[in-house]
């Protein structure tokens, strides 16, 4: 079988019951390439994840990872992945070491080479100092990177990483990328879902725009910005009960205006420009802000939706 | 599809989540051995010895036995039984929702089905260990009249399976524990106390019999007696085999079946 | 009336300042918000009072008839009369110690309960006082229950059971106070071990099971330091209507018990909740 793709799927369907929470998604990652899935809360990225990590079995549609159908091999497909679930599900009695160690066991691994890969590991994920105490006793990020680590301890060609960074501090993030980029640049290839805009704009070459189950748009983060939105946004707020009321009074200023519940959005080329402009016009916002386009306005865009709601 | 990269990945995977398990026990032992060896031996210290000195004064032997050694075996199927409850529901389900490490073991190369062997045959392992300790201790007691006896490693293994396997296939099920607790007082508890586990069958009315024989405890603590005294007929003890194997089989089935749909869907 | 500001450290006079507060209403609401909890529990509250029942039932099918009956002074009375109260004594040991241990320390350590109900104008020996008060609560109706059932079964000693009632919410009382000033010093879930190593040898060496005159006289003097001893023993006089002066002496040894179980438990709580 030749490997055009190191993971690809076609007409991936996951329906629990009646509800159908991916319809019919297709998607091809290059080997090396750093994918993303974003998408709000519920729109199908855990599902997705789930099935191209082999675990779970599409209602329809086909995948192949590595060339190789996880209907029949698996296990074969497992052994060389590295999934981090979005919960972190480790051992909470055990000690950070022991966690890598008998995780290590599931892969087959020799006790020795588990043993080096552990102390590795934990020297790249910087919780060597914390190696024998117990995970319970860990924060947040140090638990998510221990996680990173235990999805590494098989040297994976793929890591799939469901929401790596959800509720954890912004160092903490900063620390989690740039481990991230590390394994980029040795050549893993990188599988992330996420619902924050940053996290995709600075981590994936290429993604996925999910909602509601389907896929809306796909590019390089920069492309998808210049298609779906212009270059720069205009924030401003009023002291109002309702930004409705100001929609008319601002659409002739903006290529695009859209009313969220605390403020408005003008999509522009030059937001110092059109702001003078509607300063000249005798509107006064409480705030104004001028800033760059962003996926959020992507996904703004092609749902009508604010990502974060 | 290859076919020979199935097999290469596919060998003894269920061993690896065996020495999981194993190696977890290794981790955290300390506060089970109280009640897997300390306990059974409270148990039949106060009621064989202490109990059975009232036993003996009044009403003398007990089946022919004193009352020590007649509720010796007993408490072996007892405490197996005990084994396989503590070891399969509240342990399964942390693992397949609270902390989800079966989740996280489905990501390696394990199969839902592989997990559950493991797991199953882990706690047959520590069953074994248990059973061989106490055989060992009721036989200083003096308990131990036939040759017979160096089955009951076994037979204790047995149960703990015949409990365990649908326990397990029960909890990873499970939303909650919510209906674990009842499990225990109205299942486990009546089980242990009538399973004609401290006095002879022939000691509840006559309608109340079929009820205590279809207790599966009672077949465990029956073949237990039978095998420590040598007494009782080989096929009345074959049928009292059949009737916990058929759990573990059942157990098993259904065990694949709910392991696969929490851990894939 | 006005609770001790609870940042104080505690000294010996917190026993005196006790008792007043029993009528704090504040720790009443600590007792409601329980009872709430449980009510969406309640097949776990009924539930635990069948366990003892299960055992009551068990011996007076088989062993009543293998163990025949036995002298307590004097008087010959049928093995499961001479059980009954033991059981009685045992599950409300079992329900005090179970309630008071390990939902509190969920409550103290993993929930962080408390923590919200101190933002509100509770203080810790309300907290400590309203779990008291919860466990007596229960524990009055799981006995009065577990007496009826008693005297159904035929296995009352006498028309005196009744008293068995206040003498089994004493006991629950003991039972939690030192419940919760054990599980003060727990730290994890682990410990919990330690408990069941403490609950059964009390439970099937306490003379519930069979007279303590048994044991080597050395032996049956350490017995009778167990409070589930004194408190089986009590309920066994009360059931069968065998009034003796020693009995005062069993009822103190619980409520000194139990005020030193408070004692120490409001004591450990104020160091953890309001450091």
């Amino acid at each position: 079988m030749s490997e055009t793709h190191i993971l690809e799927a076609r007409q991936l369907v996951k329906r629990f019951g009646d509800f159908e929470a991916v319809k019919g998604i297709d998607v091809a990652i290059d080997r090396g390439e750093s994918f993303g899935f974003l998408g709000p809360n519920g729109a199908g990225k855990t599902s997705t994840m789930r099935m191209i990590s082999a675990v779970s079995q599409p209602t329809s549609g086909t995948i192949s990872i590595f060339g190789l159908d996880p209907r029949f091999d698996g296990p074969e497909i497992r052994s060389r992945l590295g999934v981090v679930p979005q919960e972190d599900s480790l051992e909470l009695e055990l000690s950070v070491r022991h966690n890598l160690e008998m995780f290590g066991r599931y892969f087959d691994l020799p006790r020795r080479v588990v043993r080096e890969r552990a102390t590795e590991l934990l020297e790249f994920t910087q919780l060597s100092e914390r190696a024998n105490e117990k995970v319970d006793n860990l924060s947040g990020g140090m638990k998510r990177r221990l996680t990173i680590a235990r999805g590494l301890i098989n040297r994976p060609e793929i890591l799939i990483l469901d929401e790596p960074t959800t509720g954890l501090d912004p160092q903490a993030r900063h620390l989690l990328w740039d481990r991230l980029y590390r394994l980029k640049r040795e050549g893993v290839t990188l599988i992330i879902t996420t619902h924050y805009m940053d996290e995709a704009e600075q981590l994936c070459d290429r993604l996925v725009v999910m909602d509601q189950g389907s896929i809306v748009a796909e590019g390089a983060p920069r492309v998808l910005i210049e298609q779906f939105s212009t270059r720069e946004v205009v924030e401003l707020r009023f002291i109002t009960d309702d930004h409705e009321e100001y929609y008319e009074r601002l659409a002739p200023f903006a290529e695009r205006v859209e009313v969220l519940p605390d403020r408005v959005l003008l999509y522009v080329n030059n937001g110092d420009d059109t702001l003078r402009d509607v300063h000249a016009a005798h509107i006064t916002p409480s705030s104004a802000l001028v800033r760059r386009s962003s996926l959020e306005d992507v996904f703004l865009h092609l749902t009508g939706r604010s990502l974060t709601e | 599809m290859n076919p020979s990269t199935r097999t290469d990945v596919g060998r003894s995977r269920w061993l690896r989540s065996w020495g999981y398990h194993a190696e977890f026990y290794a981790q955290t032992w300390r506060g089970s051995v109280a009640s897997s060896v300390l306990f059974p031996i409270l148990f039949l210290a106060a009621l064989g010895i202490g109990v059975g000195k009232l036993v003996a004064h009044h009403h003398g032997l007990v089946d022919g036995q004193t009352y020590l050694h007649y509720i010796a075996p007993s408490l072996l199927a007892t405490t197996t039984m005990q084994l396989g409850e503590g070891e399969s529901l509240w342990p399964v389900l942390a693992s397949v929702k609270w902390v989800r490490t079966y989740h996280a073991a489905a990501t390696t190369p394990l199969e839902p089905d592989d997990i559950l062997y493991g797991k199953l045959a882990w706690v047959a392992t520590r069953a074994f260990v248990t059973s061989v300790f106490y055989t060992i201790i009721i036989g200083v007691f003096g308990a131990l009249q036939s040759w017979w006896s160096l089955t009951l490693p076994l037979i204790g293994t047995l149960v703990t399976v015949a409990f365990s396997a649908p326990l397990v296939a029960y909890a990873a099920r499970s939303q909650s524990d919510a209906s674990f607790t009842t499990l225990y007082r109205f299942a486990f508890v009546p089980m242990f106390l009538f399973s004609a586990t401290f006095y002879p069958l022939s000691a509840y009315p006559g309608y109340l019999r079929p009820v205590v024989q279809f207790f599966p405890l009672y077949h465990g603590v029956a073949l237990a007696r039978a095998a420590a005294f040598g007494q009782g007929s080989i096929p009345a003890q074959l049928g009292h085999v059949t009737v916990l194997v058929a759990m573990a089989i059942v157990g098993v089935a259904w065990g694949r079946r709910t392991m696969r749909r929490r851990l894939t869907d | 009336m006005g609770a001790a500001n609870n940042a104080t450290p505690i000294d010996g006079l917190m026993i005196a300042r006790s008792f007043p507060m029993i009528g704090s209403r504040r720790s009443l609401r600590v007792l409601e918000r329980n009872a709430l909890v449980y009510r969406a529990q309640w097949v776990m509250l009924i539930s635990g009072f069948f366990e003892p029942l299960f055992y009551l039932l068990s011996i007076s099918i088989g062993l009543n008839k293998l163990v025949g009956p036995l002298p307590v002074h004097g008087q010959f009375i049928s093995y499961a009369k001479f059980v009954a109260p033991g059981m009685l004594a045992t599950s409300a040991m079992n329900g005090a110690m179970i309630d008071a241990i390990f939902n509190t320390f969920f409550k103290l350590k993993i929930s962080h309960v408390y923590d919200a109900l101190l933002a509100t104008p509770l203080d810790v020996t309300d907290i400590a006082l309203g779990e008291v008060l919860w466990a007596l609560a229960r524990a009055t109706m799981y006995s009065a229950s577990f007496i009826i059932c008693m005297a159904a079964l035929g296995d009352a000693g006498s028309v005196w059971v009744i008293l068995c009632w206040p003498g089994a919410i004493l006991t629950s009382l003991t039972f939690s106070c030192m419940g919760l000033a054990a599980c003060t010093f727990m730290r994890t879930w682990q410990d919990f071990d330690l408990v069941a190593l403490v609950q059964l040898p009390l439970f099937l060496f306490s003379g519930t099971f069979f007279p303590i005159t048994q044991y080597p006289q050395w032996l049956g003097a350490i017995v009778s330091f167990s409070p589930l001893y004194q408190s089986a023993a009590l309920l066994r006089g009360l059931s069968l209507g065998q009034f003796d002066w020693i009995m005062i002496f069993r009822a103190g040894y619980l409520m000194a018990i139990a005020l030193f179980g408070l004692y120490v438990a409001a004591r450990r709580f104020s160091k953890i909740l309001a450091p």
